[in-house]
């Protein structure tokens, strides 16, 4: 079978020129502009091998105005944040602040497979913390599970009874630390709620 | 000396035995530790996935509580303990974000000048303490137990280690319990954190990692200063050696778990026990005889 070649040329009505100017105005993206395309995030990070886009071409990304391609990128949500590329990036990129911005973009605009699990667990931890004020690992797992892949439950408990015979498994949240003024905190600061 | 402590949601759920370990080490080396009043979860690395300000305020709303307590705060995870200092940092560096932030803090009677000291334990262990005085206190000497150091990644990145300490230096600590210190180069290298739950076939690829390397340097134990990485490491070993068909197996005790043991603290304070992957009995009964010689 023939290959098919798509050339990725976009002219400037088609760039999404907002996206550079969203990430320049997150703390730590400031720099994007600055960027050498040295390729030392990608070296960096550990995650680079699973990934379809390195940081480096994602941040290219940005700068030229590939939203929709940024993110719908698998890439955003390999990030573990473990912050290597930030720390050795030559230009002063904060790459991992960089990659939770398309996360949160991502997610703002609802561009993501149904039942993805990694913006599902920000959701659900989200909610908790709300509630709660504190999270609860044990019922942060069951949620994930009941929303993402319910199947995975026949094989994920015995890891479960595992933790539980050992005492290591919470039922209940261990405090209710002002939850009301933690909301109300919350309220007040939210870009999005 | 006392220390506000904040424990964070895995030192109250899956990661007691650490929590456990931490007290009975800080109290057998004459620290105190005060859990901090009230605290809430500091967004760990996930709820800025969702909304920068709110997971920022989460973190301040807990460094607002401890500026109050007056004393240093202590964070036993790593997560815990980059988020509030990059919260610190973040509301020193940006006004827009103090702009938003301090007001929300004010509005329910907290206050926040950016003074508080945050602080890990095994930090507080070699800098505060001391290898030499922690040499000293050794009642029972690790000996003949080959350990192999893991930090995790968010110690040391983004904020380097204070007063010019590196992990290389760090290290010190298992020779100080008479252990035989293993070479081991992924120290700082990713655990996957919550891929290992979302993502899994990474996540596991990334212990996998670490673990078959640990292997590789024939040691007896991965050390881990982090609750995340402590149940990343050893969770998903069982499921790890059927994927890939090797014997990865490696007891990952936390540090405090080690340290109590050579400090003579019994095993039950120290939650031993709950380990998933337990310490070979030959090598804690090599601790014991040396007790008894």
């Amino acid at each position: 079978m023939n290959p098919t070649f798509q050339p990725r040329v976009k002219y400037q009505k088609e760039l999404k020129r907002d996206l550079v100017a969203e990430i320049r105005a997150t703390p730590g993206g400031e720099k994007v502009l600055s960027c050498l395309q040295c390729g030392t995030c990608g070296g960096a990070c550990p995650m680079s091998p699973y990934m379809d886009e390195t940081p480096r071409q994602l941040i290219g990304m940005v700068r030229e105005g590939f939203k929709q391609e940024a993110i719908e990128s698998f890439s955003i949500w390999l990030c573990a944040s473990c912050y290597e590329c930030t720390v050795r990036c030559p230009a002063g990129i904060h790459v991992t602040d960089v990659m939770y911005a398309l996360k949160r973009i991502a997610i703002r605009e609802g561009i993501y497979p149904k039942r993805f699990p990694v913006p599902v667990l920000a959701k659900e931890f989200m909610d908790m913390v709300k509630g709660t004020g504190r999270t609860n690992e044990f019922w942060l797992v069951i949620k994930l599970l009941l929303k993402t892949a319910p199947l995975k439950m026949l094989t994920s408990w015995p890891l479960g009874l595992r933790l539980w015979m050992r005492g290591r498994l919470r039922l209940t949240s261990s405090g209710k630390p002002a939850g009301a003024e933690l909301r109300q905190m919350l309220e007040s600061v939210g870009e999005r709620n | 000396m006392a220390y506000t402590y904040f424990p964070g949601c895995s030192m109250h759920g899956f990661a007691r035995h650490c929590q456990d370990s931490v007290y009975a080490v800080f109290s057998a080396l004459g620290l105190e530790l005060r859990e901090l009043e009230g605290w809430n979860c500091c967004g760990a690395t996930t709820y800025i996935s969702i909304d920068e300000n709110q997971a920022l305020t989460l973190a301040a709303r807990n460094l607002a509580l401890a500026e109050r307590a007056g004393l240093e705060l202590v964070a036993p995870c790593n997560a815990c303990f980059m988020v509030l200092k990059k919260t610190q940092d973040y509301l020193a560096r940006y006004g827009e974000l103090r702009d938003k932030i301090l007001p929300a803090l004010s509005k329910v009677g907290l206050h926040y000048e950016g003074k508080v000291a945050i602080r890990h334990p095994l930090e507080i262990l070699m800098r505060d303490v001391g290898v030499k005085a922690l040499k000293e206190k050794v009642k029972r000497p690790l000996t003949g137990w080959k350990i192999a150091p893991y930090y995790g990644c968010l110690l040391t990145r983004p904020y380097p280690l204070e007063g010019g300490f590196t992990l290389d230096g760090f290290d010190a600590f298992i020779p100080a319990l008479g252990a035989t210190l293993v070479d081991f180069e992924l120290k700082d290298r990713c655990c996957g954190g919550s891929l290992t739950g979302t993502i899994e076939e990474v996540g596991e690829r990334l212990v996998y990692i670490i673990l078959e390397q640990a292997k590789r340097a024939h040691a007896d134990a991965l050390v881990t200063v982090c609750p995340l990485c402590q149940l990343n490491l050893e969770a998903h070993q069982s499921k790890i050696i059927r994927r890939y068909g090797e014997d990865v197996r490696v007891p990952v005790p936390y540090f405090t778990q080690l340290i109590g043991l050579a400090l003579g603290i019994p095993e039950k304070l120290l939650g031993m026990k709950r380990l998933l992957v337990p310490i070979p009995r030959e090598l804690s009964e090599g601790v014991r005889v040396t007790q008894a010689a």
